[in-house]
């Protein structure tokens, strides 16, 4: 409870249309060079997060971004179907466990966005 | 993992985005630093070197002679080490991981000083005839090394290290059984933090 309500007093979870599979990564390319699906902070801890695992568990993942289950869902979703991550479903034992893991393409995203900010830092300093 | 808002780079002044810019890539830094050490340690482990350590409690408390109380112990901590180590391999591998990635040196390298010096009172103890001082430093210096190792892991880990130490506060400020208190504390704080561990942080 408390975890999804520290994520909604940020406003990083704000409502936003269900993106379908097609238009997703075509939203990130139009809004100019920031990739505004990652942009949002709960997408960014995710796919940050999941660039230093080779995969994590939804509990894991839940726990780390201290986010609710639903705002983990929804978010996990909206980037599987942008295809930057990866999502498989099985069983730990007779638990149910389901993994992301980072795709190319979303590593490529982070990297992107990386190297945007540091321009912006950069061209600040200037 | 704190999050603060970013929805709004592109309509802020230059000063501004610069520090938004600066933030974001701050808890990008954050989350990939949390995200390593965060499955550091296994639930199973710790549950299994947990149980092993009641009958330990058990057979100790029957020993007449310092030597052979302290033969139990030293069996204990091979079995429990064994378990807890093997355990970790298990969820290491399965994630695809090293035992030995960044986060497993820092918490071994956080861990293992601390135990040497336990090592090392043990024998001097032991070969002094102050054994009966020993279940307070065990589960003080457990306790210490588990809260100094705990900071690079999950939050459970250096609150279990705070509750040895204070196991250990009982043993040695107050007339309590030092066989019960070892047990509550290898087996009991071990079994319930390893199965938080096992349920809420991922094996």
């Amino acid at each position: 409870m408390a975890a999804s309500r520290k994520i909604s007093s940020t406003g990083s979870a704000q409502a936003e249309p269900v993106v379908n599979k097609a238009a997703a990564p075509a939203r990130a390319r139009n809004n100019g060079d920031l990739d505004q699906l990652i942009h949002e902070r709960s997408r960014l801890g995710l796919v940050s997060a999941l660039a230093s695992h080779k995969s994590m568990s939804f509990t894991e993942l839940k726990a780390l971004l201290q986010i609710s289950d639903g705002n983990l869902s929804t978010h996990a979703r909206k980037l599987e179907e942008a295809g930057y991550i990866e999502c498989s479903k099985g069983f730990d034992g007779r638990m149910p466990r389901t993994e992301y893991r980072l795709s190319p393409s979303g590593r490529k995203a982070l990297n992107k966005y990386i190297a945007h900010m540091e321009a912006l830092i950069a061209a600040m300093k200037k | 993992m704190k999050q603060s808002d970013n929805k709004e780079t592109g309509s802020t002044s230059p000063v501004s985005l610069n520090q938004r810019a600066e933030d974001n890539l701050r808890f990008i830094r954050d989350t990939m630093e949390g995200a390593s050490v965060f499955t550091g340690v296994s639930g199973m482990g710790y549950m299994g070197a947990g149980l092993s350590a009641l009958p330990a409690a058990w057979l100790a408390a029957q020993q007449t002679s310092d030597a052979a109380w302290i033969m139990v112990w030293m069996l204990e901590l091979v079995i429990a080490t064994a378990i807890a180590f093997s355990l970790l391999l298990r969820k290491t591998a399965r994630q695809g991981k090293s035992v030995l990635n960044a986060s497993g040196r820092k918490l071994l390298l956080a861990f293992l000083p601390t135990m040497a010096v336990g090592a090392l009172l043990t024998l001097s103890y032991f070969l002094q005839g102050r054994v009966s001082l020993l279940p307070g430093i065990w589960l003080g210096l457990y306790g210490a090394a588990v809260m100094t190792a705990g900071v690079w892991s999950v939050r459970a880990i250096p609150v279990m290290g705070a509750l040895f130490m204070m196991l250990a506060a009982g043993v040695l400020l107050a007339a309590v059984p030092a066989d019960l208190m070892l047990a509550l504390g290898f087996g009991g704080l071990h079994i319930i933090f390893g199965f938080w561990i096992w349920r809420y942080h991922g094996g």
